[in-house]
């Protein structure tokens, strides 16, 4: 188990019994027979009492739903018939993925009990799969942030030391893993948003290539950017989800067609003789902790020895990914987030006529770091500014593209440290966005390319809190990228502190 | 080379975001918003007037399906969700003002 402070004995992070299986083991035993739907879930139910009052993973915990479905899928079984591939595994949504009939916020106020008419394309894939949804977690508002703060419901607490942040913005659903509220999470990832919280709460964080995911019921944040992907506490286990989430759907055009091999099923077959790149840029980022930087070496390292060929390469336009960024993602929120008007759903302030309405609506519905990216956007694509900002910011994106594309031609995959740091304390970045915005700098290359990434812990820091090392791949590398994770994982040093 | 935001700017691109914002905020946003744009003048040293744009990370074209019924959404479940309700319509202030 992890030496992390609170990772040994009693604490959120130490886990035992049916909720420290993996999601292919309660799956395994439900489908046989030999483990009850019910059973896991109440255990979960039981850690969720114990500590989610100080953890706050959820903005929402449907227990009742939760029994009800492992009823069905118990009953199921017990028909002979099989749930599925995660029969019976208890998963956390974070609350920006459409469910029917059931609060779907963003954390955000002016989304204060909306109840989705519909569900969202992995919502249904996961029921499908005879999945059970534990709860709706919570997030920095509309997806916008690195540590859970940004939320109207109040931010998330790093089961590890719950003094600091989990990440963000998926900082809920990676905290439920991490805790052993869920066996499983999904999450959303615009720069970062899967992988950072994954890497400072030491489990596996999986963005997809871009398009391999449905959309379909993600509410939006940057369109060209979001991606829906896993948490998991093994690799293993993020690529049995990865497979149920992943396919076509013609619910979003985005959606890449044709079929896409699964990646569970190309696990097990080491790094032997593939060839990993160290991306330099990245090592020596700004803000980089030596702790961190030294787990990466290490890891380089570790793979090595596994038979793996691993050499420093440069992709030169990663320094300049943070500016692209924070240029494009706020211009596409602050086109997406004009939907929130209060016409048709969520928040209303009334006005004396529709400006003042919208204008009051906004104010009040919307927290401070979604409206500074509002405001960020609608400069950068405001009349004058459009090409100084926004288009300047597109060609960094070719030439991010372009980087990749000849890092590729030498390398199958590529590594770097997930955040520049391990979790920061509760309330160290709030006051100044900039510094919130430095955390995302080794995750935003993958989004701005459309390329899949993972992030995997890698032992622990100086403070004894978990490490993150991110190996990234090309358009739709997820099998080779996963099969280095799982040789990674295999040498990772468990949690002592450096 | 890109010009600071001023306060004038961040309130102009407040109305055009429909955000009311009290003095306090323009104030804070100003400083903060000219941080973020500081930093994002590093790209100003390249040396990209040829490169293309990319707005996307895969080439996209239009997705056509048949064009038979299907469900849609249940209004009354859609209208369900709406601060104000008319009619089966969606309730709203007024848009015109009198004539002065």
């Amino acid at each position: 188990m992890s030496g992390s402070p609170s990772g040994s004995g009693e604490g959120p992070a130490a886990l035992s019994g049916l909720t420290s299986l993996s999601a292919r083991a309660i799956a395994a035993g439900v489908r046989s027979g030999e483990l009850s739907a019910a059973a896991v879930l109440e255990e979960h139910l039981a850690r969720v009492e114990r500590w989610e009052q100080q953890v706050h993973a959820f903005n929402l915990v449907t227990a009742d739903a939760a029994r009800a479905r492992a009823a069905q899928v118990d009953a199921a079984v017990a028909a002979g018939e099989d749930p599925g591939l995660l029969a019976g595994v208890p998963v956390a949504l974070k609350d920006l993925l459409c469910t029917r009939g059931v609060p779907t916020t963003c954390s955000s106020r002016i989304l204060a009990g909306w109840c989705p008419p519909y569900d969202a394309t992995v919502v249904k894939k996961m029921a499908a799969a005879g999945a059970i949804v534990i709860g709706k977690a919570n997030m920095d508002e509309f997806a916008m942030g690195s540590s859970t703060e940004h939320s109207a419901t109040g931010p998330t607490h790093n089961p590890h030391d719950l003094s600091r942040v989990p990440g963000g913005s998926s900082g809920g659903s990676a905290a439920a893993v991490a805790a052993g509220f869920s066996a499983l999470a999904l999450g959303s990832d615009t720069g970062g948003s899967i992988r950072q919280p994954a890497a400072l709460c030491g489990v596996v964080g999986v963005k997809p290539t871009y398009g391999l995911v449905s959309r379909y019921g993600l509410v939006a944040f940057a369109s060209s950017l979001d991606q829906i992907g896993p948490f998991a506490r093994s690799v293993a286990d993020a690529a049995l989800a990865l497979d149920v989430i992943s396919g076509h759907d013609e619910r979003d055009s985005t959606s890449l067609p044709g079929e896409h091999p699964s990646v569970a099923s190309r696990l097990g077959r080491g790094a032997e003789d593939l060839r990993v790149g160290v991306i330099a840029e990245l090592a020596s980022a700004e803000g980089m902790a030596p702790d961190v930087s030294a787990a990466v070496t290490d890891a380089a390292e570790a793979l090595a020895a596994t038979g793996a060929k691993v050499e420093e390469v440069s992709v030169p336009s990663v320094r300049y990914g943070l500016s692209a960024y924070y240029m494009i993602a706020p211009a596409e929120a602050s086109s997406n987030l004009a939907r929130y008007d209060g016409v048709r759903y969520g928040l209303r302030r009334d006005g004396n006529d529709i400006t003042e309405m919208y204008m009051s609506t906004r104010a009040a519905g919307f927290g401070p770091e979604v409206k500074r990216r509002i405001m960020l956007g609608t400069y950068a694509l405001s009349a004058g500014y459009y090409d100084a900002y926004y288009g300047k910011a597109q060609k960094v994106r070719t030439l991010m593209i372009r980087d990749f594309d000849l890092a590729y031609s030498s390398f199958d995959v590529l590594l770097s440290p997930t955040s520049p740091t391990t979790a920061f304390p509760l309330g160290a970045k709030t006051a100044d966005p900039l510094a919130m915005y430095l955390s995302d700098v080794c995750t935003i290359p993958s989004n701005l390319a459309g390329h899949p990434a993972v992030s995997i812990p890698f032992g622990a820091g100086e403070d004894g809190l978990p490490v993150g090392v991110q190996v990234l791949a090309p358009a739709l590398g997820e099998p080779v990228m996963l099969q280095v994770a799982e040789a990674l994982e295999a040498v990772a040093p468990r949690g002592e502190a450096r | 080379m890109a010009p600071t935001i001023s306060k004038q700017d961040v309130a102009h691109v407040a109305r055009l975001a429909r955000l009311a914002l009290s003095e306090e905020e323009l104030e804070l946003y100003t400083t903060q918003l000219a941080s973020v744009l500081g930093h994002a003048r590093d790209i100003e040293a390249l040396d990209i007037a040829d490169v293309p744009p990319t707005a996307h990370p895969f080439p996209l074209s239009n997705v056509l399906r048949e064009d038979e019924p299907r469900p849609c959404l249940d209004r009354d479940e859609v209208l369900a969700a709406a601060p104000e309700v008319e009619s089966a319509r969606f309730r709203i202030p007024r848009i015109l003002s009198e004539a002065p």
